[in-house]
């Protein structure tokens, strides 16, 4: 009798189909995740105003619903709020019991104010307070464009401020702490004298703005029924979250979404943009590709070329291949050590010596950082160069040497643009790894708040011995280390996501060029 | 370009005339891969200018070795040696003062396997010319077109100059190694089984070219076919294992062989 069988080895099929599916599916929840709640971090939710009954008190509470949960010791269905106005409530979020829940409902004259400090404000606006006029009294949404003209006015101010404190005062600043390392001679002491002038001028101005800017004050009343005020220079921008149609929604999280890429951070990074960490970890990633690619490319080319095969060589290689498996701290650590301290020290006693015991270079730095980063990733470089060069056929090398060629013309001539396709996969793998890492970064040259960015407008331009804001040192910072952190969790999915997104975008532009290349060498016979 | 190769020009008018001593002359030559596993044994060869010089025998038996022993490619292996010696117009290719590089540009070298770079045809053509560093532009478009004409391949390429290389079809891509073989004006070109991934109108192209080039070039193919032998060499050289059987003009062999092994392989009763 004729007995159907599992062909040999079908169990293990199905064994590993299952577990690329797990993987798969894992995947694709977690980036779904991280997707969902990163964007949502942008839409305006709508605001509500609950009546809460708790031991026989009466209150009222207006904000949004963050989730309903059970409650870890009882069991009963409790609700948390995002009720905002931290100044005045000592806490931006609070849970209530839904049994206490009484009248719900989406009052349309609710406005969400942001603030530059302590959050945003749930509340119904009141009137403007003038230092020297009648104070204007606010209805209803008519009233909404003569708030807004303040606001507008307000901006304009702050704008300046900035633009004075940023640039100008910058450029003197920047030109005193030339002229101090300086020997002194009496011009200079006049230069410098003229110039602290000016710095006093400046600050003086700024100061006047400011105060003009806070002079103006919204009167608002919040859930609890209280009046308070918040300066009109402090005020970044206000709307009504529950009088909005789906266009104004959606303006409002577009503009929400530009907000976050294009500004800098506001108070401790939770609330703001994320520019200044965007533009480190870009500019970072680029420069750690321009050091490892030329550095993995010539050792791959002298391991494979050159060097010949023999014990040292198979030791060489499993060095190499080791390197790649050394936890990435260690590199952090390493990086410390030789670059900031011995070779950013070496360089600070022999070219900034007049600025000691300040260190330039002796400190994390964006160079020394993407330095460190480089050398974590040139292990995946030689390995995927070495391939490459393996992978140019025989005759391709014979044909050359052949025509009178020497070795080096036909390395660089035939051999390196026929693997340049392999060397750039071994490049994005490299910058994937890299972009990503956070812990060796934290030693030589990350911070939580960059003051400027590594490329400015300031001579000379490229300022390599600064520190840096990094995507994935603000999300530790934003989830870990922030003062609360439950307020910071939306920009930690955001941050993550656009991590995501970052590497992923880097990792498309080097695909985009390495398919170019090969598209030029396609229709190869080899 | 080392001293032992300008006398190489010089005498090379002298040489000519001298028939019987070859432009290559191979003299007890012998071959081992490996230091140990001998590929040629005592091999001695004169090998007469323009002409065509076949090398037939089964696999294994060493024309290929003793090809590329010629243009010193054999030097990309790691642990070969030789005895004997090789002589271009009389001077050793395994001389000390012998730079490979110079003796590569005078000995063009087409592979079994058409191996063009992944450039232009232009590029390909000059290639040999770019890694001497020649520039002007007017020696490089002539060498060019030179090329291609003396390859047959003019006509059929030459609106197409700057179009990749391995857009073109296998015999094409043939004879634009041909024509980057003779690009760089060799003394010899060596022909590795040519033909042996073409087809016959391919083939018979090839064969006709190579029969135009021998005018200005000493030719050694080496190749699988029989037929190829006869129809277009001046001297055949029958190797087995690793030994030069019989040597002789090509009729001589396919009509009248002296040894019996000869007679064997080119009636097709083993090979």
């Amino acid at each position: 009798m004729l007995q159907r069988q599992a062909a040999a080895g079908e169990p293990l099929v199905w064994l590993s189909s299952m577990g690329l599916a797990t993987g798969i599916a894992m995947v694709i929840f977690l980036l779904g995740l991280i997707l969902v709640n990163g964007i949502s971090v942008f839409w305006p939710k709508r605001v509500v105003q609950l009546q809460v009954s708790e031991d026989g008190s009466e209150r009222q509470l207006i904000g949004e619903i963050v989730k309903k949960q059970k409650q870890a010791t009882s069991g009963d269905q409790e609700w948390q709020l995002y009720t905002a106005n931290r100044d005045a409530f000592g806490h931006s979020f609070v849970y209530v019991p839904e049994a206490a829940i009484g009248e719900q409902s989406q009052p349309l004259d609710i406005l969400k104010i942001e603030r530059l400090e302590f959050g945003s404000v749930f509340g119904r606006a009141l009137r403007i307070e003038q230092a020297d006029a009648e104070p204007i009294s606010l209805v209803g949404e008519a009233d909404d464009p003569q708030l807004q003209e303040f606001v507008d006015e307000a901006t304009a101010l702050r704008a300046e401020v900035t633009e004075i404190e940023k640039s100008e005062i910058g450029r003197v600043n920047n030109r005193i702490e030339r002229l101090k390392r300086k020997p002194a001679n009496s011009a200079i002491t006049a230069e410098l004298a003229s110039l602290t002038g000016e710095y006093e001028a400046l600050a003086q101005k700024a100061r006047k703005l400011r105060d003009l800017a806070t002079q103006t004050h919204l009167i608002y009343e919040i859930s609890d029924g209280r009046e308070r005020s918040v300066a009109i220079g402090h005020i970044v921008s206000f709307y009504r979250p529950n009088a909005m149609g789906l266009s104004a929604r959606c303006g409002r999280f577009l503009h929400n979404a530009k907000v976050f890429l294009l500004d800098a951070p506001r108070e401790a990074n939770t609330e703001g943009g994320v520019f200044p960490a965007i533009f480190g970890t870009v500019i970072m990633t680029i420069f750690m590709s321009l050091a490892v690619t030329p550095f993995g490319v010539i050792t791959a080319i002298y391991l494979h070329e050159y060097a010949r095969t023999g014990p040292l060589l198979t030791s060489v290689r499993i060095a190499v291949n080791n390197l790649a498996g050394v936890p990435s701290i260690v590199f952090g650590v390493f990086g410390l050590g030789f670059f900031v301290y011995f070779v950013g020290g070496g360089i600070d006693r022999l070219f900034f010596a007049d600025t000691l015991p300040t260190p330039t270079f002796g400190t994390g730095g964006i160079l020394w950082a993407s330095l460190t980063l480089s050398l974590l990733t040139v292990p995946v470089v030689i390995v995927a160069a070495e391939e490459a060069l393996s992978a140019v056929p025989r005759g391709t090398r014979e044909a050359a040497l052949a025509c009178g060629a020497s070795k080096w013309q036909t390395i660089q001539r035939v051999i390196l643009p026929a693997s340049l396709p392999g060397i750039l996969t071994g490049m994005i793998l490299a910058m994937a790894r890299g972009a990503g890492e956070v812990a060796p970064l934290m030693l030589v040259g990350v911070v939580k708040l960059a003051p400027s960015l590594a490329i400015n407008s300031s001579y000379p331009f490229v300022h390599l011995d600064q520190k840096f804001m990094h995507l994935g040192f603000h999300i530790y910072d934003l989830g870990f280390q922030s003062p609360d952190s439950e307020a910071a969790l939306p920009m930690v999915f955001a941050t993550t996501l656009l991590l995501i997104v970052v590497v992923v975008v880097l990792n498309l532009a080097g695909i985009l060029v390495r398919d170019r290349l090969r598209r030029k060498y396609a229709g190869s016979t080899f | 370009m080392t001293a032992s190769l300008e006398n190489t020009e010089a005498t090379m008018s002298e040489e000519q005339t001298d028939a019987e001593k070859g432009i290559i002359s191979i003299q007890d030559f012998s071959f081992f891969y490996n230091k140990t596993a001998q590929a040629l044994f005592d091999i001695n060869l004169e090998i007469p200018a323009n002409q065509i010089t076949s090398f037939i025998g089964p696999s294994g038996c060493g024309k290929s070795t003793l090809l590329r022993s010629i243009n010193r490619m054999n030097d990309l292996i790691h642990d070969v040696r030789h005895e004997g010696d090789i002589q271009i117009t009389g001077n050793s290719i395994f001389h000390r003062l012998i730079d490979v590089i110079s003796l590569r540009k005078r000995v063009g070298m087409v592979f079994q396997k058409s191996n063009p770079f992944p450039k232009s045809i232009y590029e390909n053509v000059i290639f040999g010319l770019r890694v001497a560093g020649i520039r002007d532009r007017k020696v490089l478009d002539e060498t060019v077109e030179r090329s291609l004409r003396s390859a047959a391949l003019w006509t059929e390429v030459k609106d197409r100059l700057h179009a990749s290389a391995l857009g073109l079809s296998g015999g094409q891509m043939q004879r634009l190694c041909i024509a980057r073989a003779i690009a760089s004006k060799p003394q010899i070109i060596l022909m590795d089984e040519p033909c042996s991934a073409l087809d016959p109108v391919a083939t018979g192209k090839i064969e006709e070219l190579t029969r135009e080039l021998k005018k200005e070039y000493t030719i050694i193919i080496v190749t699988h076919s029989m037929q190829q032998a006869s129809r277009i060499s001046d001297r055949t050289a029958f190797f087995y294992l690793g030994k030069v059987v019989e040597y002789d003009d090509t009729q001589t062999i396919f009509s009248n062989p002296a040894n019996s092994q000869t007679e064997d392989y080119i009636t097709g009763r083993f090979g």
